[in-house]
């Protein structure tokens, strides 16, 4: 059996025949309806553009101050730098690493990931040496990247510290924001599929 | 016509398809297994692992606040009360939904799903997918309350006035749903196919 003109659904494991699949459009699978292709047209192109937007937006965010916080004649300026390094005494410690992995380290790995797997066949034809680990390193980073949730939270902290002192939203927290919608939408304009695909066609010259 | 029906293995992360005794994906590399025979184990240990841990995350507190001299701690409950004392109805109701409903369902949605493989199950196959994949999607969403304790604690650092530290639970929190969201990666969806393997598609 030619097992190359077959794909298998992750979720079912149903069979299916490759076929050329239009963009903008989307090949879903027939006994679980998990969508299996959705290719977009200049995918390459804008996930990189993306992914290197969003790279430029975390770093803004990491060190420019987030917030502004006064009361009773304090002020209380704070960076995402600060939020990671609260847990920092003692036993907290590790919850300290946590959240610097969660918030930033993480996206910011996946980002790199993306940008080298997909960057160099972009530019030229080939993808660079060990693009598919990286590529499958960005896949396995993806539930752990939760700067979206971040976002929330900061949302929630505002909330509560509000009876207790007036707050300032600085730069760091719209860059944040920015971050989240570009990476959602990356997410969205990304077809592993095809990606997958991609990199393999390319790898044998 | 699935791949294991056929005698193929296919890859969960690439989509690919094998003919046995390839032991890695010779497209991106993933380990490849028709079904993973030590997954469901895996699935049982994180969840284990994830409800031990979420047994302190409640009992003490998430939160430690001085406020001139005098110290208040909370817990995650105590916590969804504060916000409605101060009439944030809505904020609590995301709290209260990220670290209690969230948690409580993820583990009742996980073990529902594991203990159906192999049985005739009151859902259908497609519904305990879309189950599935929900629990990947919305598990995430508990580490919420872990991020508003950090901010916090960073924000509210006022000498005297004010001040918030970090309490215990928050580490356990952060570990139970680490540990959870493991669980949920352990678990093979396809499992939840292989029972009606019968239907003729
Ligand atoms: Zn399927
Ligand atoms: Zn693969």
């Amino acid at each position: 059996m030619d097992v190359d003109g077959l794909i298998a659904c992750p979720a079912c494991d149903a069979l299916h025949y490759v076929v050329d699949v239009p963009n903008n459009a989307q090949a879903s699978c027939h006994r679980c309806e998990e969508v299996l292709f959705a290719p977009k047209p200049d995918a390459m192109t804008r996930v990189v553009m993306l992914a290197a937007t969003a790279l430029i937006l975390m770093i803004t965010a990491v060190f420019f101050p987030f917030l502004d916080l006064s009361a009773g004649g304090f002020e209380q300026r704070s960076s995402v730098l600060d939020a990671i390094t609260a847990f920092s005494d003692g036993l907290l410690l590790p919850l300290s690493f946590a959240v610097a992995a969660l918030i930033v380290i993480l996206p910011a790995l996946r980002l790199i990931a993306i940008l080298y797997a997909i960057g160099p066949m972009m530019i030229g034809y080939a993808p660079a040496r060990h693009a598919t680990a990286a590529f499958r390193f960005a896949q396995v980073l993806r539930p752990w990247s939760m700067a979206e949730i971040f976002i929330v939270g900061v949302a929630v902290a505002l909330v509560k510290v509000g009876g207790l002192a007036t707050v300032a939203i600085g730069p760091a927290f719209w860059a944040f924001v920015a971050l989240v919608v570009v990476t959602t939408l990356n997410d969205t304009v990304m077809c592993r599929l095809t990606i997958w695909k991609t990199l393999e066609d390319r790898s044998r010259y | 016509m699935t791949a294991r029906r056929a005698g193929l293995v296919a890859c969960t992360t690439c989509c690919k398809v094998h003919h046995p005794g390839e032991a890695t994906c010779l497209r991106c590399g993933s380990p490849l297994h028709s079904r993973d025979p030590a997954g469901l184990q895996n699935v049982w240990a994180w969840w284990i692992a994830g409800l031990i841990m979420y047994i302190p995350a409640n009992i003490y507190p998430m939160l430690r606040t001085a406020s001139l001299g005098h110290e208040t701690q909370n817990t995650i409950i105590g916590g969804v009360f504060e916000l409605i004392a101060y009439n944030s109805y809505g904020v609590a109701l995301i709290v209260f939904i990220a670290s209690v409903i969230i948690p409580v369902g993820k583990f009742v949605a996980i073990a529902f799903l594991a203990l159906s493989i192999n049985r005739a199950s009151i859902l259908s196959a497609r519904a305990r997918l879309h189950l599935y994949e929900v629990v990947e999607f919305i598990g995430r969403w508990s580490m919420l309350d872990v991020f508003v304790v950090a901010i916090l604690s960073a924000l509210v650092q006022f000498e005297f006035v004010a001040n918030v530290h970090p309490g215990i639970a928050a580490v356990s929190f952060a570990l139970s749903v680490a540990f959870t969201m493991l669980s949920a990666q352990s678990f093979d969806p396809r499992l939840i196919w292989d029972t009606d393997e019968a239907d003729p598609t």
